[in-house]
């Protein structure tokens, strides 16, 4: 693609036929080991999309991927319809031809981590404030503004100034998600969000999230949560194997299992 | 009795010669070794980051410079790469200047002391400064740099926001060691004729002949900057990792 053609895609109107995010035949391979299998995705403004799968079905390189943290072999992403540029290096592998690009269409997919990831030496204000002053260049008066507001959202604002390691799990996930919702992200990418939290914990976070989807957020959601998915998310999407087994409707996918992969799966969550 | 007034006049006579000047160039002489030291530890600083960055390189090249220095400059004795600096720098000078004609061809332009001095134990402590720059980092959660590239920031934001700030944390404990290590190196460049404690002390006793007096005088007052460097390094060590020890 020519830069012209890049710089027209970019500046073409986020209308409701440009996905927000669009993925076409992702494939990856760590060593001999081919771990997607040609993923191909659509998410619109508004969509939250429930990625579930058992582990190691390749549910967390494909979100990986589309954030360039894994450079995919082959296949592309697009988002809100702005093609991220790939060459192939020296070695023969693909990777991303303008860090730039990658680094601004990273701002605008905030990712949610299992393990939180928050910046440890910086006080949770701090967490929030860094990104969007920095990286985003915005004003740093307005950016603690809405970091405040976003802390009393997310139920933490007394913990404002305290480092991470001293807040428990959920705390931790929230601010984590406040940190998120401070790039003003077009679309959020949460990874196994509620995983590394002790069971009595999950709850909080999940009101976050649920509340997200609510106000129209587009989410990618790789989740063990059955009950989000299935009452929270507009689309699930079922992977197995490196490959989208079954997707579609989240009531519809519950009530009549499309494969057997799929009806399996569930039927082992609900033992 | 016998002994009490022995040590008595042992006192007087340590009190007279000090009075009569040497305390005075004793003090210039921590002076000149806190100035090597501190000099050594930016020049090791530099250069310890720079190898630290090499070693933990994905490039074969680059990490084999590293690991070279590391090897090269803890496993050769302190007092090589000081001779080699002082006498290696006076040759190389010497020619260099000799070929451009800036000094006759029976003359010597020798290395400056403290320069070819602070040179020698810099690159030494570099060596130590780069093993704690590295260890820090590996210390970093790896998480936190992924969360750093996830939103966004250049490798230059990356290094500036969570990398440095963190590798400083946790090397303050290791920079501790090294800079005792430095105080001690700092008493080696005495050969170079840098009036430090070492050379001061050495003068004293050898033109006095109170070798006894000096140098335990002298072994007082390193032991007395080496340990209150310690205490500072625990302060600084709190101070650092206030995020992970207590609450606010
Ligand atoms: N960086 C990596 N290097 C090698 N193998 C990896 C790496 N990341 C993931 N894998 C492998 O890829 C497979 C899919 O992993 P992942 O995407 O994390 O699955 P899921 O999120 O569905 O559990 C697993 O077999 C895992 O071991």
């Amino acid at each position: 693609m020519s830069a012209n053609v890049a710089a027209a895609a970019r500046a073409a109107p986020s209308s409701d036929e440009t996905p927000a995010i669009s993925v076409k035949d992702l494939r990856k391979c760590f060593g001999d080991h081919e771990v997607l299998k040609g993923i191909s995705l659509e998410a619109h403004k508004g969509d939250v999309i429930s990625i579930l799968g058992s582990s190691g079905s390749g549910k967390s390189t494909m979100l990986r991927c589309i954030n360039l943290l894994e450079t995919p072999d082959s296949g592309e992403v697009r988002v809100d319809g702005e093609l991220i540029q790939m060459k192939r290096g020296r070695d023969g592998h693909q990777m991303p031809a303008d860090i730039r690009q990658v680094e601004r269409i990273r701002a605008n997919l905030a990712m949610v981590f299992q393990s939180f990831n928050l910046w440890s030496h910086m006080t949770v204000l701090e967490n929030l404030v860094a990104a969007p002053t920095h990286v985003l260049k915005r004003p740093r008066a307005e950016c603690l503004e809405q970091a405040e507001a976003l802390l009393k959202r997310v139920g933490i604002w007394e913990r404002r100034n305290y480092y991470p390691p001293h807040m428990s799990g959920g705390q931790q996930q929230r601010a984590a998600i406040a940190r998120a919702l401070a790039m003003n992200p077009k679309v959020m990418l949460f990874d196994e969000p509620t995983s590394a939290l002790d069971p009595e914990l999950v709850g909080e976070v999940l009101r976050v999230m649920r509340s997200l989807a609510e106000e129209g957020r587009t989410m990618l959601v790789v989740t063990h949560e059955m009950g989000f998915a299935r009452d929270v998310s507009s689309k699930v999407m079922f992977l197995h194997k490196g490959e989208v087994d079954s997707a579609g409707d989240p009531k519809e996918m519950f009530a009549r299992p499309p494969t057997p992969q799929f009806k399996q799966f569930i039927a082992n969550f609900n033992k | 009795m016998e002994f009490l007034n022995d040590l008595k006049d042992q006192v007087w006579t340590a009190y007279e010669l000090l009075a009569a000047g040497w305390g005075v160039q004793l003090l210039w002489g921590i002076a000149w070794t806190l100035a090597v030291t501190v000099v050594s530890m930016m020049i090791g600083a530099v250069l310890g980051s720079l190898v630290a960055a090499a070693k933990l390189s994905h490039r074969g090249g680059l990490r084999f410079i590293g690991e070279s220095y590391t090897t090269v400059f803890r496993g050769e004795p302190e007092l090589l790469i000081i001779y080699l600096f002082y006498y290696g720098g006076t040759q190389v000078l010497t020619g260099v200047a000799r070929s451009t004609g800036s000094i006759g061809s029976a003359d010597i332009l020798n290395m400056p002391s403290f320069l070819g001095g602070v040179l020698a134990v810099g690159i030494i402590s570099g060596a130590y400064q780069a093993e704690v720059f590295r260890g820090s980092f590996l210390a970093i959660h790896r998480g936190e740099l992924e969360a750093a590239r996830a939103y966004g920031m250049s490798p230059w934001l990356r290094f500036r926001l969570v990398i440095m700030p963190q590798v400083l944390r946790l090397a303050v404990p290791g920079l501790g060691n090294v800079w005792q290590l430095t105080i001690k190196d700092s008493a080696l460049i005495s050969v170079t004729g840098v009036a430090e404690l070492m050379l001061t002390a050495n003068k004293a006793a050898r033109s006095t002949h109170h070798s006894l007096l000096f140098y335990t005088l002298a072994g007082i007052l390193y032991l007395v900057m080496t340990s209150i460097s310690t205490p500072i390094f625990d302060r600084a060590e709190r101070y650092t990792s206030r995020s992970f020890t207590r609450p606010k």
